[in-house]
Parts: C-alpha cells; sequence; structure tokens
C-alpha cells in the first residue's frame, strides 16, 4: 500500500510528487496519457508569471507570488532552460494606462520585486520591438521564461530517482473506501492501494472527484490556440509582452521563449469537449492581428508550427486545493489554471502541509538527492566540450535533428527515460520542433525507437493510443 | 578527433554534391563530400520512379540508378567520402575556410578547405507553413518524408488518403499510395491549373482514377489521435467558400506544398541569400558572396529536373577548381555584370553574366502561358528571343547564351541583363 | 478509358512536353480517328493508349536484410497495364536475398511480354573507404 497515490503527472502532479519524494513516504504518481505531462501541461505558454494579474486574495495570486523565487532554486536543483527576461505590458490609451495602474498596485500587493509603471520612453527602452504608439505600460523583471516540458519531465525523473513509482496509460475507473485508505482501479483492471490521495487530473479532476465521492464540481475546458514562429524572426522581442488584459484573459501575447522561437497566443474560448484541441482559421487572423498591433514584425511567414491546449477552468477561476470535506484521505487540486506553471512548486508546498495536517507523518529522507544528473546535450556544447564526450561514445555525434541539434545520443537517452512516443521524444530533446518540423528526422527516430525498443515500426505512436505514425509495412505477410 | 584538409569540401552527397565533386577531381583538385545519410545519392535514393537522365544520359532512368551514374564514379576517383556526417559550422580562417562537422564514425572532424561547394538540398515547407487549422493528429506527411517511409522503410502510411498540392512530387506519391495499397480519394490544389507535368497527371491521377480538385483548399484536418477526416472547400476570390465545403473520412494527409532550399548552414556562415529563391546570390561563376563558398543544386534553388541540378552542379565544381588555381575570382570573374528577372519571371539564377564566353542561366516564369515569348536584353537592347510554346510557373527554362551573342562590357553603362518573359 | 464504338474520348499525349489534347473516336471498321494532335507522336501515343496502353511499374521489394529491408525494382521497358496489379501482388509476395546489383534481374519475363523487372540500387552500397589520418 503506499502512502499517497498522485492522480495527474502533468506540471502540479509532478511538483507534488517531487515534494513528498523529500520525505520517507511512498509516492505511486498516476497518468492516464502514455507519457507524463502529456495533458493540460502540454500546451503551456512556459511564462513564469511576476504576480500582478490576480487579486491577493484569491488563491492563485498567493501561490503565484510563492511560485515565481522558487524557480532559480528549482533552475539550479533540476537544469531545465529558464530565463528571467522580465513581463512588459504594454499600454496604448490613456485609459489602458489606467489599468496599469490597477495591475502595478496588485503587484505591490502580491510583493512582485522591482515592479514598476513605465512611460513610453522607459518602455521602449525596455522592449525596442514595441509598437512606437505605445503610451507606456507596466515592467515586471521578475516574470521569466521556460521550457515547460522539460520542467515538468525533469520534476519526475527527480522524482523517480527519489523513490516515487510512476504508473503510466493508467485511467483511474473506480475508487472505494478501505480500512486504511483508498482501493483504486485501473480501466485496464490494475490495482492501487494508498492511504491518502491528491486528484491533480487536470481537466479530468471533476471526474476523478466524483469517482472517491469527493466535491462535485465542474471543469469547463477553455481552448487556448498558439503559433510559433521561427528561430530568430524579426518579430521576437526581449521581454515578454502582454497586452492589457481583457475581463477574464490575459490576451494574446507575443512570447520570446528561451529557446529563441517566439509563441504567439493564446487564445481563449469555451469549448464543450476535453478533446477539442483544433486551430481554427479565424484565431490565426485574430492572433496576428493582436500580436502585430504590439510588435509590428511579427510575420506570418514566419509561422513554423501551432498548437491549442485546454485550461482546466472552475467557476469562479481560482484554484481550488484542499482536503475535501466529503471524502476523507483526499486532497482536491483542482482549477489550476495560469499561473498554474508559475505556482506549481507553491502547490507542492501547500499539499504537503494540506497532508501533514491531516495526519500524514513526513519525516525527511536521509538520501534525498534534490539535483538531476545533467545528460550532456549537443547542442548545448561547442565542438571543443564535445570532443571528450564524443570520444567515449560516437553516438552523440551523429546527428538526428539537424534544425534543433539534437543527437543519437540524446534520442536514446529520451527512451531509456521512458519517452517511446514521438511527441515524447520531441518534448525531451527538442527534435522534430525546428523550421523543418520532423521532416527529416521523423524516420531517424522511427529506427532508433524501433532499435531501443524492439517495438515494430508500426507500433510506434505519436503520442500513444491509436496515434500509430504508419499502418503496415510491405510485403511478405503484410501486403498491398 | 580528425583533422583534414582539401582543396574543396562539398556539403552534401546528392545529385548535386556527386557532379561538383567529380568536376573538381577532374581539374585536378583534392575533394572531400559530407553526407549526412549513411549512404551517398541523396533524395534520388528515395525516388523509385523513373524520368530521370533524359537530358543527361538520353535514357529514362530511376533515381537510384541516375544517381548509382555517379556514385561509382566517386568512389574510385579518389574523393573521400564523411557519411553520416553533418557540418556544423563554416568559417573563415585566413584564406581558407575551416569547417566543423560531427560524425557518427569519426566523431569531431575538422576539415580546412579553399573552397567550399554548398550542395545541401531542400527541404519542404509543412503544414505549420501553409497554417492548416484543426487538430494535430498522427497521420499527417509531408509527401517527401511520406515517400521516405515507404520507399526504404517500406511502409504503409495509411488506408486513406488526401493529398495537399498537385506538385509532381504529390503526384508520384499519389501513384506510389496506391501502389502500396492506400486509396488515394483526392488531390486538392490551391490553383486553377495543376503544377505537376501532364505526364504525372496522366500516369498518377487519371491512372487510377483519383479526383483533382482544382482551386480548392484544406481547410481544417479533423482527428483526436490519428486523421479521421478533412475538410475541402473551393476558392472563391481567394478565400475558402464555406458553404459548398464538403468532408473526406480518411486516415492520411500528405502535404506537397512547396520546397525550400536549405541555407540554415550558409546563413550562419555570413552568405548573403536572394529572397527570390531563398537561396544565395550567386555571380556568374556560382560563388555566393562570401568568398570560396560556392553554392549548386536545389540549395541554390529548387529544380524540377536533376539533369539541370547535375549541369549546373557540374559547373559550378569547373568555376571552384578556375577559382583555386588562380587566387581570388580568377578566370572570367573579373568583367561580371548584373542579370536580374525581367517581366514575369520570378528569378534567375546566377545572378551575373559574363562577356566572352557561353552563359547558362535558369529562370522561372510567374505565368502560364502557351506560345509565350522570352526575351533577353542588355541595358534594353535585345541579345535574344526565344518561342516557348507553353510556360508555367513549375517548369524551369534553361537559357543558354554563347559566347557571340553577348557584346562585350561597356564600361559607361550598367551593362544590365533582364530576362523577359510575354 | 475505352469508349464504346464512335464515343470519342479525351486524352492528353505525354509523348512530348507539349500536351496536345486528343480526341480519339473508334470508327466503324475499328480503326482509330485522332485529332488535336501538332505531329505523329500523338496518333501512334492515342493507338497504344486506347489499346494497349503501357506503362514502366516501380516499386520496392523486401530483403532478408534487417540495413536495407526494402530494394527498389522495375520494369525495364512498359508493361501492359493490365498485368501491372499481379505483377505487384507477385513482388510484395516475395523475400530477396541481399547482396543485389543494380541491373540485377529478378524476374526474366513478366507473363509472357519480354518485359524484366530489374533491381534499381546496389545494395548494400558500396564500401565508401575509411577516410585515413590528416593527410
Amino acid at each position: 500500500m503506499f502512502d499517497v497515490a498522485v492522480i495527474g503527472a502533468g506540471v502540479s502532479g509532478a511538483a507534488i510528487a517531487r515534494r513528498l519524494s523529500a520525505h520517507v513516504v511512498s509516492v505511486a504518481l498516476i497518468e492516464r496519457a502514455v507519457d507524463v505531462s502529456f495533458g493540460v501541461s502540454k500546451a503551456n505558454s512556459g511564462i513564469i508569471h511576476a504576480a500582478f494579474h490576480h487579486e491577493p486574495s484569491t488563491l492563485k495570486a498567493r501561490l503565484e507570488a510563492a511560485g515565481n523565487p522558487m524557480f532559480d532554486g528549482l533552475q539550479a536543483e533540476l537544469g531545465f532552460p529558464f530565463r528571467r527576461v522580465g513581463i512588459v505590458v504594454a499600454a496604448f490609451s490613456e485609459e489602458e494606462m489606467k489599468t496599469i495602474e490597477v495591475l502595478y498596485a496588485r503587484g505591490v500587493a502580491n510583493g512582485s520585486p522591482g515592479i514598476e509603471i513605465a512611460g513610453r520612453d522607459r518602455i521602449l527602452g525596455l522592449e525596442p520591438k514595441l509598437n512606437p504608439d505605445v503610451r507606456g505600460g507596466l515592467f515586471a523583471p521578475s516574470g521569466g521564461i521556460i521550457e515547460p516540458y522539460r520542467f515538468a519531465f525533469a520534476l519526475v525523473e527527480n522524482a523517480l530517482a527519489n523513490g516515487v513509482r510512476l504508473f503510466t496509460g493508467w485511467n483511474v475507473s473506480a475508487a472505494r473506501r478501505i480500512a486504511d485508505g483508498w482501493h483504486i482501479e485501473s480501466e485496464k483492471g490494475e490495482r492501487i492501494e494508498a492511504r491518502w490521495v491528491v486528484n491533480a487530473a487536470g481537466l479530468f479532476a471533476d471526474g476523478v472527484s466524483a469517482l472517491f465521492g469527493a466535491e462535485s464540481f465542474t471543469i469547463s475546458p477553455r481552448k487556448g490556440e498558439e503559433y510559433i514562429l521561427e528561430r530568430g524572426c524579426a518579430g521576437l522581442p526581449s521581454r515578454v509582452v502582454f497586452p492589457v488584459p481583457a475581463r477574464n484573459s490575459k490576451g494574446t501575447l507575443v512570447i520570446p521563449t528561451v529557446e529563441g522561437t517566439v509563441m504567439l497566443g493564446p487564445t481563449a474560448e469555451e469549448v464543450g469537449d476535453k478533446d477539442d484541441v483544433s486551430t481554427t482559421p479565424e484565431n490565426l487572423e485574430r492572433v496576428f492581428d493582436l500580436a502585430a498591433r504590439m510588435i509590428p514584425q511579427v510575420s506570418r511567414r514566419d509561422i513554423i508550427t501551432s498548437f491549442a491546449g485546454l485550461r482546466p477552468a472552475l467557476p469562479g477561476g481560482d484554484f481550488y486545493i484542499d482536503l475535501s470535506r466529503r471524502a476523507p484521505r483526499f486532497v482536491q487540486v483542482a482549477g489550476i489554471q495560469s499561473p498554474g506553471l508559475t505556482a506549481s512548486p507553491a502547490i507542492a508546498e501547500r499539499v504537503k502541509g494540506l497532508l501533514e495536517a491531516d495526519g500524514l507523518a513526513l519525516p525527511p529522507k536521509r538520501d534525498y538527492v534534490a539535483t538531476l544528473p545533467r545528460a550532456p546535450r549537443i547542442r548545448e556544447l561547442s565542438a571543443d566540450r564535445l570532443e571528450p564526450l564524443v570520444a567515449e561514445d560516437h553516438s552523440h555525434a551523429h546527428v538526428v535533428c539537424r534544425c534543433e541539434t539534437v543527437s543519437e545520443a540524446d534520442i536514446v537517452e529520451a527512451i531509456r527515460k521512458g519517452h517511446t512516443t514521438l511527441d515524447g521524444i520531441k518534448f525531451y530533446t527538442r527534435a522534430g520542433m525546428g523550421r523543418c518540423q520532423g521532416g527529416f528526422c521523423t524516420y531517424r527516430i522511427m529506427q532508433i525507437v524501433a532499435r531501443e525498443t524492439g517495438m515494430p515500426i508500426e507500433s510506434i505512436t505519436k503520442r500513444g493510443g491509436a496515434s500509430a505514425l504508419v499502418v503496415g509495412r510491405l510485403g511478405a505477410g503484410g501486403t498491398a | 578527433m580528425h583533422e583534414r584538409r582539401y582543396d574543396a569540401v562539398v556539403i552534401g552527397g546528392g545529385s548535386a554534391g556527386l557532379a561538383a565533386a567529380l568536376a573538381l577531381r577532374e581539374a585536378g583538385r583534392t575533394a572531400a563530400i559530407v553526407e549526412r545519410e549513411p549512404f551517398l545519392g541523396g533524395i534520388l535514393m528515395q525516388c523509385i520512379h523513373s524520368g530521370f537522365g533524359i537530358h543527361e544520359f538520353g535514357v529514362d532512368l530511376t533515381g537510384p540508378e541516375y544517381a548509382e551514374r555517379f556514385i561509382g564514379r566517386v568512389l574510385a576517383a579518389g574523393i573521400d567520402v564523411f557519411l553520416d556526417t553533418t557540418v556544423m559550422e563554416i568559417r573563415p580562417r585566413g584564406e581558407r575556410r575551416e569547417l566543423t562537422a560531427l560524425s557518427k564514425r569519426y566523431g569531431v572532424v575538422r576539415l580546412s578547405a579553399g573552397a567550399v561547394v554548398l550542395a545541401m538540398g531542400c527541404r519542404e515547407r509543412n503544414r505549420g507553413n501553409v497554417a492548416i487549422a484543426g487538430s494535430r493528429p498522427a497521420g499527417v506527411f509531408t509527401a517527401g518524408l511520406a515517400q521516405r517511409l515507404v520507399n526504404i522503410e517500406g511502409c504503409i502510411p495509411g488506408r486513406r488518403a488526401v493529398i495537399v498540392g498537385s506538385g509532381d512530387i504529390g503526384l508520384i506519391m499519389a501513384r506510389r499510395l496506391t501502389l502500396v495499397g492506400c486509396r488515394v480519394l483526392a488531390v486538392v490544389e490551391i490553383q486553377p491549373y495543376p503544377s505537376g507535368s501532364v505526364r504525372n497527371i496522366v500516369q498518377c491521377l487519371n491512372d487510377f482514377s483519383i479526383p483533382l480538385h482544382l482551386g480548392h483548399v484544406v481547410t481544417r484536418i479533423a482527428g483526436r489521435e490519428r486523421v479521421e477526416s478533412v475538410d475541402i472547400a473551393p476558392l472563391v476570390d481567394g478565400r475558402p467558400d464555406e458553404a459548398r465545403s464538403f468532408r473526406l473520412d480518411c486516415d492520411t494527409v500528405l502535404l506537397s506544398v512547396g520546397l525550400v532550399p536549405e541555407n540554415e548552414l550558409s546563413r550562419a556562415a555570413g552568405v548573403p541569400i536572394n529572397g527570390d529563391t531563398n537561396g544565395p546570390y550567386v555571380d556568374a561563376d556560382l560563388m555566393t558572396g562570401a568568398e570560396g563558398i560556392f553554392a549548386c543544386g536545389n540549395v541554390l534553388h529548387v529544380h524540377d529536373l536533376v539533369d539541370f541540378a547535375t549541369e549546373e552542379a557540374r559547373r559550378c565544381g569547373q568555376r571552384a577548381a578556375a577559382y583555386l588555381g588562380g587566387g581570388a575570382r580568377a578566370g572570367a570573374s573579373a568583367a561580371q555584370s548584373k542579370v536580374a528577372p525581367g517581366a514575369n519571371v520570378r528569378y534567375v539564377v546566377p545572378n551575373a553574366y559574363v562577356p566572352g564566353r557561353e552563359n547558362v542561366l535558369y529562370l522561372r516564369p510567374m505565368i502560364v502561358k502557351n506560345d509565350a515569348v522570352l526575351e533577353a536584353a542588355i541595358d534594353g537592347a535585345g541579345i535574344r528571343k526565344r518561342k516557348l510554346a507553353h510556360v508555367q510557373p513549375s517548369e524551369m527554362i534553361r537559357l543558354v547564351l554563347r559566347a557571340d551573342e553577348i557584346p562585350a562590357a561597356d564600361p559607361a553603362r550598367p551593362n544590365l541583363m533582364e530576362v523577359s518573359i510575354r | 478509358m475505352s469508349g464504346s464504338t464512335g464515343t470519342p474520348v479525351a486524352l492528353v499525349c505525354i509523348a512530348c512536353p507539349l500536351g496536345c489534347r486528343l480526341t480519339v473516336a473508334k470508327a466503324e471498321g475499328g480503326e482509330l480517328r485522332v485529332s488535336g494532335n501538332r505531329c505523329p507522336k500523338g496518333e501512334v501515343y492515342a493507338g497504344e493508349e486506347m489499346l494497349s496502353p503501357r506503362r514502366i511499374v516501380t516499386a520496392v521489394v523486401r530483403t532478408d536484410s534487417a540495413a536495407y529491408p526494402y530494394a527498389p525494382v522495375r520494369t525495364d521497358t512498359p508493361l501492359p497495364r493490365a498485368l501491372a496489379e499481379g505483377l505487384l501482388a507477385a513482388l510484395y509476395s516475395r523475400t530477396f536475398s541481399l547482396p543485389v546489383s543494380n541491373g540485377d534481374v529478378l524476374v526474366d519475363d513478366v507473363e509472357g511480354t519480354g518485359v524484366k523487372v530489374l533491381f534499381t540500387r546496389t545494395l548494400p552500397p558500396e564500401e565508401v573507404p575509411a577516410v585515413g589520418e590528416p593527410g
């Protein structure tokens, strides 16, 4: 029997599992998809927010403010890409400047370090690519950018290194009370027993809550589309650029990603379907118009790809992180939309506190290792530093993805860490994310996966389930 | 670590790289080819259909047969070949160029070259470039990737496919998919005319009764984990007419929406790129704006016929050899004048010409027309006129100007050559 | 593609890049009347297409090699279209041993037509000599 079962291995569940792994408790991290971070956390803008968007009275504001400063330490320990580039909110009218003042006040109340109101000259100095029509705005130096899947993967890897057990392809379908906790079953009939359960199931937190007889609520999926422009394009800003926010949305942003590409978006619309991650031509137009208004050099010619994600919204829009009052030994972590990524380390702290208060003993683990060994990636190394690496193992010098400089060794490492789908490998290594979007590396990656795992090529999927790349092989049985 | 020194290093072992390296060797220069695949031949090795070599050899060959006519000669000619090797950087070093490459076999490789020939070919435009809305299921491939998966890996991509784009690659794959048991439901072409050759329309579509929807676009791709359907709409005034949109149930989408020369390495090396071709600007010797760096084949501009790429590459190798023989910009290059695209011409390559010798120009029209007239003029005075029975953007035109057709340069005038089609 | 006597059929000639639009009608006596061609090749092409269309057939066949599991092949000359499907089915059902050379014959005579099927690639590829030390 596990001490804690965490349902959902997105950024919240991963952060919680890792936090708990510093203690002498047994933790099961359960994920319905074939790989971690494949749900809500897959389609994330990668922004570490600077605590000025939300009222201090909200839980999200408090956790955002607490989480933001934790990223330097986390980066030092886990080694994911992260930079504090600062956030600029651009105002184009006197009316918008009034909203800037409101945001400023909120930021001060939330303790956002160094936040300031900037006039036109200053804001253009901070972000030279802004439309010169800008009137002024807000500058929050504590804002930053991160590669969200690398972060989630690193959290999980460190958690696993510290004894957490991961169960993927495990879809919770039933739960019942037993003497000391819970008996949980998967769709396939597998079982896990745990004394406490944490519901961090993202879009499906409402369904999971119902299975455990806990609170009844509804998660409404809110779709956001994002467009990626290629590395080095003219529209690349130095700061994360926000418009003045609309009533319930932070607006369409121009985001310099930590990898050098540009992300435009997200949009925000209610959708009925928890599986609807489609992009639309209307939103493409809208996103480009809005983005170009702030950064005129943004160009449709530079688009390399687009995608959409779903935010798990609760009525009222705040986080719901509390012990259930209806189901014993059950912690709810629901409604984690923006600023969920920023708040995640603080969410983990809060959940740890809730479990402790509920009676879970958490003696510290003496052999807890907070750091991840840094596997070298060829894209980060100069030729000189590559030489000793390559001398040991030539597969570091076998370039598989030319656009993003990913070696065979990088791909093999991803596979050995459990990422055997094309998307999982893509998020881990960036292979397939560059200008050719997998045109040249896809078959090479498939060959390596087949070789390393023994999977037949027809079983290799894009992201698990029915997403196989090819349907068969020619000849000798598998005929036309 | 591996260090080698050559007169010339050719980046890319496809049709252009092979021909350029052979020409350099035949001119007595030492040469190496750096190729990222584990075999020579480039994209030709997955082009198992015929139609190659009619100009170069007078025979109708398949891609691999065409390539092997060069590969054997390259291996016998004492040209060093680095397979599974990717060039990461080109830098000037004194009078020479230094290349750093990563090689599965040799590790970190440093090459010193007097001249570099860029022959990296091109990549395909993909779904992101054409912004097709919808979900992102498995089963969406660029045509070239699908071709690789079928013809080299022996995979069947799907059972029911829709192909976007009626260029030759899309048409060839329509036939190939059909022959491997994947039914092709439609080819969707944005222009009101097909962009591939008539031969391919007949042998790839008509032979299999595959419908071709001209003036249509795919407006969305649907499917959760694998493609489930596409929506196709006719264009009216350049916009999709949703009212007449129809849906096709399918599990595979192939995109044949254009090729882009692969110049990432060139850009990083400071080679100026021509926005009309997406390849380097080159002078009459096919040398780029970066000293000692030459370019040929699809990396310079996307060819339709491999025979032209071979010819261009051969000439490039010869000019690079001349450059090596005589120091900076030897041979005829001293007195070059500019060539520019004129009316209805998208681009002309190279971007300069030299009086007093034969100049071979390649150009692409921007119009579709029967009974057109091509004219080359210098400072407005016509020097050559040619009737063309049929022109269209997907058919490159080769223009050979003889030495005697080109007047000597007049130092008082720009001597600008323009090539037009009317 | 074949009309009954009297119904004209539209074809595009592919003998040269001009692509003349041909109209072909079968006359009473069974002979073909071809119009729209700008040269005699069009008439020849029309005749072949109507009576006995032929195509070069290319495919990849399974090999016994893990490194090169498929080998490209072709008919050496155009094969009557009607025989293509049967040929492909026969080829897909077999596994061929490497090494093979470009030009090797794998089928000597397709259905008595005299058309051969050849390998179009040398597999495994000709060995590339190792690059020596600094020279």
